[in-house]
């Protein structure tokens, strides 16, 4: 591609995506319109609060709180889930064995299982970490499994061809074929494990963007209850898009 | 049977072992969890009470409505997106982060539209699972061999002809990807709806049952939903694997 077919073909993605973010501000204000005060604020009326209320000490307390918990949980399903895949793909029995009973696990509303881990964890923190690390590691654990099982074996044979020694084989040949896939995971994951330590709090906390959210469902705070789930997918989006940005590059560049 | 399948009814029939015998020998406290055989004979009891019936009727109902309903408007709307190749692209940033946002977020939005019944529940599973299918419905008609698109003009078929003939079989594989997420996708929004809102279902009495100390009747209704939600699993990895046997002919 040439620079400047480069910038036309960029300017033309900034194009649709303000046309989109435009689509989603009309398709708001009018719901708004329809349903009114008593189901959901509208587009500026939501967007002056959120400016109001992030920086504010009522707020700040409970944000620190999620991404806490969020980054343990993160941390959890990341390790565990690429330790348990990596393990799982390169013994190959093992991972017949275990791929289907995850898939199962991974369709499993894990909800359900939500009054278990209370009783084992009790409230608080390691109970949402405890959730959110349940929903993203199985998705990081399959795709860290696949990813191994698709390295192309002409390729390893080539190493041993060129007498490379392990840590050379997965140098130049391991890791690049498994990394593009493992993002793929991880971005998955990420998703998930945010969606756990959200629904989380909602039952288990006395803290936390999901805690509050839950309050002002049960108040019927209509505003604040807007504002949250602004903000809470205007965070996943914004991250999801990032993920998204670095698992393309990652894979166009194979 | 294959020796991996073989393994793997061990190992579950060891890890449930395991767990019965650390729950009866109490290195896990029965207050925490009771012992496997234990939940087997407490869906027993809520069967012959006919509680288990009650409660989970209305579930099924309404996850096979929002089943049923994200499927078909997935599939319509991903041959409508797949048809306007300009409003795909625009939407495509939407539909590649859409399960990262945290939708159950929406259910008291549902509630005031749609009032105090089952539509918002059934709302929340179409939501969540009818993105599903229509990704995999545009991934489908995306991989559709051109030759065989070739073939239909060659015929002169009509359009309804290509898409039953031509489009619909191509797309069969990757589509029942899309309808095995929408099932567990429905059964997860709806569930978790019950938990939090609604006043009935298997999701409302594991949450009142827990809220009640009633350990042996949560424990049943958790054991009966994880080991539906299996059989459903495995019934439809049953169905792929027809599916692909039929391809290969």
């Amino acid at each position: 591609m040439t620079q400047s077919t480069a910038a036309v073909g960029k300017s033309r993605r900034l194009q649709d995506f303000a046309l989109l973010v435009a689509c989603i501000l009309a398709a708001w204000q009018a719901l708004y319109m329809i349903v009114g005060d008593v189901a959901i604020t509208s587009p500026v009326t939501t967007l002056g609060y959120a400016i109001e209320l992030l920086p504010s000490s009522d707020f700040r307390p409970h944000l620190a709180a999620s991404l806490t918990a969020f980054g343990n949980a993160l941390l959890i399903s990341y390790a565990g889930g690429v330790l348990l895949g990596l393990t799982l793909g390169f013994h190959r029995f093992s991972g017949e064995v275990a791929e289907p009973m995850l898939g199962a696990l991974y369709s499993l509303p894990k909800i359900a299982l939500y009054p278990i881990i209370l009783q084992i964890f009790g409230l608080g923190l390691s109970a949402k970490v405890a959730f959110g690390a349940l929903h993203g590691v199985i998705p990081v654990a399959l795709f860290s499994m696949n990813a191994v099982r698709g390295i192309n074996p002409m390729h390893l044979r080539t190493a041993r061809v060129l007498r490379l020694s392990s840590i050379e084989t997965v140098r130049t040949i391991v890791a690049p074929a498994i990394i593009p896939e493992i993002v793929t995971g991880l971005r998955v994951g990420f998703s998930l494990t945010l969606l756990g330590v959200l629904i989380g709090e909602m039952f288990a906390s006395q803290h936390g963007m999901g805690f509050l959210l839950i309050n002002a469902i049960n108040l019927h705070d209509v505003k604040m209850i807007t504002t949250l789930i602004f903000v809470l997918f205007l965070f996943a989006t914004v991250t999801s898009a990032i993920l998204l940005a670095i698992d393309r590059r990652l894979h166009v560049r194979v | 049977m294959t020796r991996a399948g073989s393994v793997r009814i061990l190992v579950a029939a060891g890890l449930l072992l395991s767990l019965e015998i650390c729950c009866r020998s109490g290195i896990i406290n029965m207050t925490t969890m009771i012992p496997p055989s234990e939940m087997l004979g407490a869906i027993a009891d809520l069967a012959r009470s006919g509680r288990l019936l009650k409660e989970s009727l209305p579930t099924f109902r309404n996850v096979t409505i929002a089943f049923v309903l994200a499927v078909g408007l997935g599939v319509i709307g991903g041959t409508v997106l797949h048809s306007l190749p300009r409003v795909r692209r625009v939407l495509d940033p939407l539909l590649a982060s859409y399960y990262a946002v945290p939708f159950f977020a929406l259910y008291p939005l549902f509630v005031v539209i749609f009032g105090l019944n089952d539509w918002p529940l059934i709302m929340i599973g179409i939501v969540f699972a009818g993105v599903a299918v229509v990704v995999s419905t545009l991934n489908g008609i995306d991989r559709v061999p051109p030759v065989l698109l070739k073939v239909a003009r060659i015929y002169r078929m009509s359009r309804t002809a290509k898409v039953r003939l031509v489009i619909l079989p191509a797309i069969a594989l990757p589509l029942f990807t899309g309808i095995k997420l929408a099932l567990a996708y429905s059964f997860i929004g709806i569930l978790a709806g019950e938990f939090i809102l609604a006043s009935a279902g298997i999701g409302h009495a594991i949450a009142f049952a827990y809220d009640a100390f009633d350990n042996r009747t949560m424990y049943g209704l958790i054991a009966f939903t994880l080991i539906l939600v299996t059989l459903m699993n495995m019934g439809l990895q049953a169905c792929e694997r027809l599916l692909l046997k039929g391809r290969s002919r």
